[in-house]
């Protein structure tokens, strides 16, 4: 047996692993801006869920102050969930997952460009809609400003850990539940750095530890979310 | 002639029941390997196991003599796989669709060579629909349209690559497969479809039986031509 090498695209022409998380970066992005209603429904969740807290505890200021930084980051968590659930499924359901398998590209990138669009249509716009719905808690524009910055700097981390969570639950049935159980025990970290950052900041502490931390996570997970999402894909197409 | 993709003692196995195995084949440069049998003998997951999906429950598949596991994107840039779903996004046109494909494909593909790609499978000015409003038929074109970019892709795996395309369709995608071999390439196909091969084209058939009759080796090899 004699091995041949045969015909290759040469390599001047080929467009390297950027294009390829660029292309899937943009599919994602068209898709969701084609199908607005899911992107609006986490936002209108989050909303919904966000102003019915002060509706519900009454109009005590102290204790809305108090309760804004935990309710607005668990609506921001529940929120992400919805979407979530669909990162994988469709592209399983349609059979371009296995197109990324067999991409020229390594799959940890394309998992990791399909998360930034994920954050981007989600997670995004949960942190730009923040400030507004502090507005219900009373919270001072210090605060407002520490609560959106902990959302811009956690959220990416919901993402990144959420898309491990399904990536597991690719092609499984109750995907979203068991989502869910998955995902919601791993982001309690973020989940007590974000809201601690606000509540830090009120008490006069400083958050600056908070966001180290929050900092350190989205550092960590950048570099092993794709790659756990990676495997557990390829054992979901098994 | 040089072999390129050795397929050895593959086996595969489905819960309880052996779906296939000792299938052990080369196929050399310029050749094509069709794969036949029944329904649910096992030609889908053969083919995902030549492409890399899945992963054999014994033996193993050599590209150029190197394992493909090993070779992982070196590989997949050499590759071109049509599945049975034709792998487009319905909120998208088929144009993006094809744009995007060939971007993981690693091929810089522009709108115009995309735009073309369309026009060869007859879907001209329905380029810019959303793939959801296009027929099976259609959707299938997109897909195939794929490969008519992917001349540079050594190894074509397509599967059931005649389902819902017409007479037409047909005959262009057998031109296709026949400049790919011309160019060296290698074709594993699977079809249920008869489908009149040129005799004159350098082939290797393998048939699956189906699962029932597990007890030997489950393969049977029933032509090599070129």
């Amino acid at each position: 047996m004699t091995a041949v090498v045969l015909p290759l695209p040469s390599r001047a022409r080929l467009p390297g692993a950027l294009h390829g998380m660029r292309c899937i970066f943009m599919r994602d992005l068209r898709g969701v801006l084609r199908r607005r209603t899911d992107a609006a429904a986490a936002l209108v969740f989050f909303v919904i869920v966000v102003s019915l807290f002060p509706l519900g505890v009454g109009a005590d200021p102290a204790l809305l102050r108090t309760m804004a930084p935990g309710v607005v980051w668990v609506a921001a968590l529940l929120a992400s969930m919805l979407s979530l659930a669909r990162l994988f499924a469709d592209d399983h359901l349609d059979g371009t997952l296995e197109q990324l398998l067999l991409s020229a590209t390594p799959l940890p990138l394309l998992v990791l460009a399909k998360m930034a669009a994920h954050w981007l249509t989600s997670g995004l716009l949960l942190a730009l809609a923040s400030p507004l719905l502090a507005l219900q808690f009373d919270l001072s524009a210090a605060a407002t400003a520490v609560l959106a910055a902990s959302l811009l700097l956690g959220t990416p981390l919901l993402s990144l850990i959420g898309g491990i969570g399904a990536a597991l639950t690719v092609g499984v049935r109750g995907a979203g539940v068991l989502l869910s159980l998955l995902v919601l025990p791993l982001v309690v970290p973020v989940l007590i750095f974000g809201a601690g950052a606000v509540s830090a900041n009120e008490a006069g502490l400083g958050s600056g530890a908070h966001f180290s931390l929050l900092g350190a996570m989205l550092a960590l997970a950048l570099v092993l979310a794709p790659l756990a999402a990676s495997a557990a894909l390829r054992i979901a197409l098994e | 002639m040089s072999t390129v993709l050795e397929l050895n003692d593959l086996q595969c196995v489905r819960g309880s029941r052996v779906l296939f195995s000792g299938v052990s084949v080369t196929v050399n440069a310029g050749q094509m390997l069709r794969v036949q049998g029944e329904n649910g003998s096992g030609k889908t997951s053969l083919l995902r196991m030549v492409c890399g999906l899945s992963t054999p429950d014994h033996g193993e598949v050599l590209w150029q003599g190197q394992r493909i596991a090993r070779l992982r994107e070196e590989f997949n840039l050499q590759l071109a796989y049509l599945g049975h779903a034709p792998a487009l996004k319905d909120d998208l046109s088929a144009l993006e669709n094809l744009q995007a494909s060939g971007g993981l494909a690693g091929l810089s593909c522009s709108e115009h060579e995309a735009a073309s790609a369309l026009a060869q499978v007859g879907l001209r000015e329905r380029e810019l629909l959303p793939a959801r409003v296009l027929s099976q038929g259609q959707r299938k074109r997109v897909g195939i349209a794929r490969l008519a970019l992917s001349t540079a892709a050594a190894l074509w795996v397509l599967d059931e690559p005649f389902n819902a395309l017409d007479e037409a369709a047909c005959t262009w995608l057998q031109g296709l497969i026949a400049a790919q071999l011309g160019r060296g390439g290698v074709v594993v196909l699977t079809s249920h479809q008869g489908r009149a091969w040129d005799a004159t084209q350098p082939q290797v058939a393998i048939t699956l039986q189906p699962p029932r009759a597990a007890a030997d080796a489950q393969i049977a090899r029933v032509a090599s031509r070129g």
